[in-house]
């Protein structure tokens, strides 16, 4: 075994490579949540998103086109979702699981001819002199765009929640849709827009998986970070910064349990491999006590009856 | 008189089944305070949905200011000068009292800017509120200044008052009425709904009289007598509910030192109560909403559990046992909310006369259940009770809300209990089933039952209860017989205005 | 402008229809994928539905369907209890690979003694398997409020990898030439679930699936707790007024649809399957959840749904060596089912009217 193989800057770019795909993801389940709308289908929109922005950068040799695909695909598998709880008024969690599952086999149908393909590659940032630094350097002004547009989106979320007034309105929809109704806004199309919009996060973080992370296209290559980032928008009480902070200590759990598997650690590899799902566990026990930070209308079917 | 501010045209708006207004016509001058006066299901809400754009009419037309007026949400209504302040609270608990402000504004200015605002307009009316505080901690009466507050800020021309006094002390409805005659008297004209006659009396210039969709008369209410009134909401005349005095028996359910922290963050805990109820007596528990009465009955009916000492039945300590073996005891409760809490929406009358009645009714030996035993349990009920219905198979939900009410309580009444808690036997239900049900309580107390009622109409409460309690912020006032209550001690016992008077020095 | 208007009640003749409508529409946009996919549709959805029960190899495919549709039973019939009363697991992969692991190691850990006992022996660590597996999200939902669905999922993932590790590491055959699974229950006969009549594809698992369907269908409407079941997902607070103890119904519901799931994987592992290898499972557990709401929660019809499943992944099969068809088109036409399923079901509820013009 040897630990001196970490490198820590490494480490800690990799940790940021690592956090995205969670903190994109769990930012749209985020405001579908602050919505009201609970959509169980993150897993499903990833691997859509995955299998759309990989195919299509195939296709186009972009990777950026193979992007704004993947956010499309995303956010058309979130529409039938929207479809179904907004307009047929059906089950949130029962809609959420036949995204997940149809997006499963979606995924693996589109990709069966991408299989042992390389995508094209991102590239990174690279500012002459500051790219250079030592140690932060590298974590800082080391990474591709899509990382830095997360980490942006993060933070616009949090001034659209806090301080803008469709950011208040949102907020209003999700903790009480009847009083939000009576009051004449449009419950359903917030709602709707929402969903989307947490559709197209997920399908980048999808994308960012197949092109990016790995890079390479396997079927169910997502492996549940669909249902950590729903996790960790319990974890962060759905508030921005917590995703950010909880995406980041995610991902260097993650990236930690890579390198000691690779580091040689005393550790059978599946001990290893389990640990991120365990540890997502012990939080959610921790954290699970404070559901009055729930929004009040989270997964309630919002019907106007006149 | 001059151009009414609104002209209400021949107004119609039916559902399937039923003409929920049919051809409703009246106008309210500039700074008129009009009353709106009807039972349950009279057809008001619709009405007033209808002026506020909520509900589109089929036919008829409105006038505002001498201008068609057809607001088709409610923003447009809004930017027309109607304001409207809702009976069930369109308020969002988890947001600030600013906030809640500005979601119900067109274009609210800055949120330092309203704050100071909302501080102005507050203290002017006499009404102060803290732009900060989280709307869940508000009590109901402050919940609705932010209503209120959340209207003046935009100043309406018509202000629409929903049955806005049901959640207020007397003291309150003092302040209140202080400052909707300031607004009459700066101009603003006021459409003020609901049933209490007395109340119209005291404050409204003009009345219009709906019942079952139709305006049936109109009258000045300082001139027209409670009773006169009455007789045209309802159509009949009412003959009060029966009671014979009886000397009480021996002490039934037993009540000390309850305290018990309220499972829901913005609930009410309850502490330290202390009262008993008799066999054969009615101990009427008032107060405004949301000051305990919910966790009361529930630390009661077992779904909360308490301390093993702190309820007794017949002496023997219950506070820890749960609903079935509190039932089997012989201490029954019906909750306020019908659906969804004392029966389930989607489920049949027999299937929800299984749910309580299992244990008394031996519905369920062994666990299995008898079907046809719940099925003659429930059409009993229905027979006994009057319930309108196809049958016992019909979903709860179908039934009108006096119907249910009635099922309800009869489903309670015909299992014989030792004690019976009940929550707002009449809330929402029209006045011949709200007879009924009181004649229902007091039968069973001449029986030599044991009956607490929690209530926040102080008239039923005077009308059935042998002695008066209320309850404030989670505690019991002390218990009083109900004989000889003036409205200004039980508004003390129900705290008073809560230390706002002071507000409306200046005004 | 079509406008909803909720039903007084919920129309039970559309109840009935509302899955059968689902599964045409399925049938109809399933024969478009198949068309893009370069298929003749009418052949692909005849592979589908009519070779596995009276084409040529029938005889051979007849059986398969107590086989594959048996685990799906067993597993949906479980979900159904707790999905009934608003309890989701939908971990039932995992525990299913847990109820395989403990009642094959019971086996194995005999190997290569001979009893009677030993096969009982096997369904009952099986069952415990499973049900310990689902006392984990069960046990933290009532201990810290934790939420099931994450929980149970998370789960199907950490036991993954404990399947690989017990592939490779303490169930390894030890005569296996370095393959990644346990020795052939097949062959040993104290632990083989074989079939109870040679030919029919009936082994215990299906006769336990059965009684499931007994067991559950006399709960659901003749039982007080089948009730209370019931009543909690209706209205979880009236529920607690007429007397249900909640953590008892969470550690009821999930204790039980694992112990199912256990018994399926068991089943599974020591008849069909023969070994527990690294990729033993197969979805089972996701598809369940399908069967459930296909059959409405209602045991007689997830008994049904899950034999039209069964035929869809033999159909399915059939398709994939007669056709070519991709096996992700078979999962994709799964999905899609769940979705007109659930689209379906507003009809139960609520009317579609044309909204009249409004008067402006």
């Amino acid at each position: 075994m040897d630990l001196t193989a970490i490198s820590p800057a490494l480490l800690v770019a990799s940790l940021m490579v690592a956090a995205t795909p969670l903190l994109l993801a769990a930012i749209g389940e985020l405001v579908v949540e602050r919505a009201g709308v609970l959509n169980l289908g993150v897993e499903g929109m990833m691997i859509t998103g995955a299998i759309c922005g990989f195919a299509i950068s195939v296709e186009t040799g972009s990777p950026y086109i193979g992007l704004i695909a993947a956010a499309l695909g995303g956010a058309a598998l979130s529409l039938l979702f929207a479809l179904l709880t907004q307009f047929a008024l059906a089950n949130q969690v029962a809609s959420g699981l036949a995204l997940t599952l149809f997006g499963l086999g979606f995924s693996a149908l589109i990709g069966q001819g991408y299989v042992g393909l390389k995508p094209p590659s991102m590239g990174r940032l690279s500012i002459p002199g500051l790219s250079d630094l030592p140690f932060f350097g590298r974590v800082l002004f080391g990474h591709d765009p899509v990382l830095y547009f997360g980490l942006a989106l993060t933070l616009a979320t949090w001034i659209f929640l806090r301080f803008t007034r469709a950011g208040l309105v949102l907020r209003a929809v999700g903790e009480n849709h009847d009083a939000a109704h009576a009051l004449g806004y449009k419950v359903v199309r917030i709602r709707i827009l929402a969903i989307l919009f947490g559709g197209a996060c997920a399908g980048l973080g999808g994308a960012y998986i197949s092109l990016v992370r790995v890079p390479q296209w396997t079927e169910g290559m997502t492996a549940g970070i669909g249902w950590i980032a729903l996790a960790l928008v319990v974890f962060a009480s759905w508030k921005p910064g917590g995703l950010l902070l909880g995406a980041y200590l995610f991902g260097g759990l993650t990236v930690l349990q890579l390198n000691l598997q690779a580091a040689g650690v005393a550790i059978p590899v599946e001990y290893l491999a389990m640990s991120p799902y365990l540890i997502t566990i012990v939080v959610l026990v921790f954290l699970s006590s404070r559901r009055s930070l729930t929004p009040g209308s989270l997964g309630r079917i919002f019907h106007a009856s006149n | 008189m001059a151009t009414p501010l609104i002209d209400i045209r021949g107004l119609t708006k039916a559902y399937p089944g039923v003409v929920a207004n049919d051809d409703i016509s009246f106008a309210i001058a500039p700074g008129e305070v009009h009353a709106l006066l009807g039972e349950n299901g009279a057809g008001k809400s619709t009405l007033v949905k209808m002026i506020y754009g909520l509900v589109r009419p089929d036919s008829g037309a409105m006038t505002l200011s001498g201008a068609p007026f057809a607001p088709s949400q409610p923003r447009e209504a809004r930017e027309s000068g109607v304001a409207m302040v809702f009976q069930h609270f369109s308020l969002f608990d988890a947001l600030n009292v600013a906030e809640n402000i500005a979601l119900g504004m067109e274009t609210p200015p800055k949120m330092r800017d309203l704050a100071r605002r909302i501080r102005e307009i507050s203290h002017e009316y006499g009404l102060p509120l803290d732009p900060d505080r989280t709307v869940g901690d508000l009590s109901a009466g402050e919940r609705q200044r932010v209503e209120i507050v959340r209207c003046l800020l935009q100043d309406p021309k018509l202000l629409i008052m929903d049955e806005p006094t049901s959640v207020l002390t007397p003291q309150e409805v003092d302040i209140l009425f202080q400052t909707l005659r300031q607004l009459s008297a700066e101009g603003t004209s006021i459409l003020y709904i609901s049933h209490k006659l007395e109340e119209i009396r005291a404050l409204c210039d003009e009345a219009t009289i709906l019942r079952l969709g139709k305006v049936v008369g109109t009258c000045v209410p300082r001139d027209t007598t409670a009773r006169d009134m009455a007789e045209m909401m309802v159509g009949t005349a009412l003959t009060p509910p029966a009671r014979a005095g009886q000397a009480p028996g021996d002490v039934a359910l037993e009540v000390d030192g309850l305290s018990l922290r309220s499972p829901s963050q913005f609930g009410t805990s309850l502490k330290d109560l202390r009262f008993t109820v008799r066999q054969g007596e009615i101990l009427g528990i008032g107060g405004v909403a949301g000051n305990g009465q919910d966790e009361l009955l529930g630390a009661l009916s077992g779904e909360l559990r308490a301390a093993r000492d702190a309820v007794r039945l017949a002496g023997a300590p219950i506070g820890h046992l749960g609903p079935e073996a509190r039932r089997k005891r012989g201490l029954l409760t019906a909750p306020e909310e019908r659906l969804g809490h004392a029966a389930a929406p989607d489920m049949s009358l027999m299937e929800n006369a299984l749910l309580t009645g299992a244990a008394r009714k031996t519905l369920a030996p062994r666990g299995l259940i008898n079907w046809r035993g719940a099925r003659v349990f429930a059409e009993d009920i229905i027979a006994r009770f009057d319930v309108r219905t196809p049958g016992p198979l019909s979903a709860a939900r179908a039934l009108s809300g006096g119907n249910l009410q009635k099922f309800v309580i009869g489903r309670e009444v015909l299992q014989a209990p030792e004690v019976l808690v009940v929550n707002q036997p009449t809330w929402g239900v029209d006045a011949a089933a709200a007879a009924a049900i009181r004649q229902a309580l007091l039968d069973l107390a001449k029986n030599g039952a044991a009956i607490l009622c929690i209530s926040q109409d102080l008239d039923e409460l005077m009308e059935i209860a042998d002695r008066f309690g209320a309850l404030n912020e989670g505690r019991l006032s002390e218990i009083r017989p109900a004989a000889g209550l003036t409205v200004k001690e039980i508004g003390l016992m129900m705290g008073g205005a809560h230390g706002m008077e002071v507000a409306h020095a200046e005004a | 402008m079509l406008r909803l208007e909720k039903r007084a009640q919920p129309d039970r003749r559309l109840a009935l229809a509302s899955p059968v409508l689902a599964v045409l529409a399925t049938i109809v946009a399933g024969g478009l994928l198949f068309a893009f996919l370069g298929k003749n549709p009418f052949i692909a959805i005849g592979t589908i539905f009519w070779e596995p029960l009276f084409g040529e190899f029938a005889f051979y495919y007849r059986p398969q369907l107590l086989v594959k549709g048996a685990p799906l039973i067993l597993i949906a019939i479980g979900l159904s209890l707790g999905f009934r009363a608003g309890i989701w697991n939908i971990g039932a992969e995992g525990q299913y690979i847990m109820g395989a692991l403990f009642g094959a190691g019971a086996g194995l850990a005999f190997y290569p003694a001979e009893s009677p006992l030993i096969f009982p022996l096997m369904i009952v660590a099986g069952a415990f398997g499973g049900f310990l597996w689902a006392m984990i999200p069960a046990i933290l939902k009532v201990r810290f409020g934790t939420n099931e669905i994450l929980v149970s999922l998370m789960l199907v993932y950490v036991a993954e990898q404990f399947l690989a590790s017990m592939s490779l590491g303490l169930l390894k055959n030890p005569e296996g030439f370095g393959f990644p699974g346990s020795r052939n229950l097949q062959q040993y006969a104290s632990a083989h679930n074989a079939e109870i009549i040679a030919g029919t594809g009936m082994h215990w698992g299906v006769v336990f699936a059965f009684i499931a369907v007994i067991f559950a269908y006399a709960l659901l409407n003749r039982h007080m707790l089948g009730f209370h079941i019931r009543l909690t997902g209706e209205a979880p607070r009236a529920a607690r007024f007429a007397g249900v103890n909640p953590p008892r119904l969470i550690l009821f519901c999930l204790g039980t649809s694992g112990a199912l799931a256990g018994l399926a994987g068991m089943f599974e592992a020591s008849g069909p399957a023969g070994v527990v290898s690294i990729d033993f499972n197969v979805g089972y557990g996701f598809t369940a959840i399908i069967v459930a709401f296909l059959g409405r929660l209602h045991p007689i019809g997830i008994l049904l749904a899950g034999f039209l499943m069964a035929l869809t992944y033999i159909g399915g099969e059939i398709a994939q060596s007669n056709l070519g068809l991709p096996a992700a088109a078979i999962q994709v036409f799964q999905g899609m089912l769940l979705f007109f399923l659930l689209a379906a079901d507003l009809l139960t509820n609520f009317r579609i009217r044309r909204a009249v013009p409004e008067a402006a």
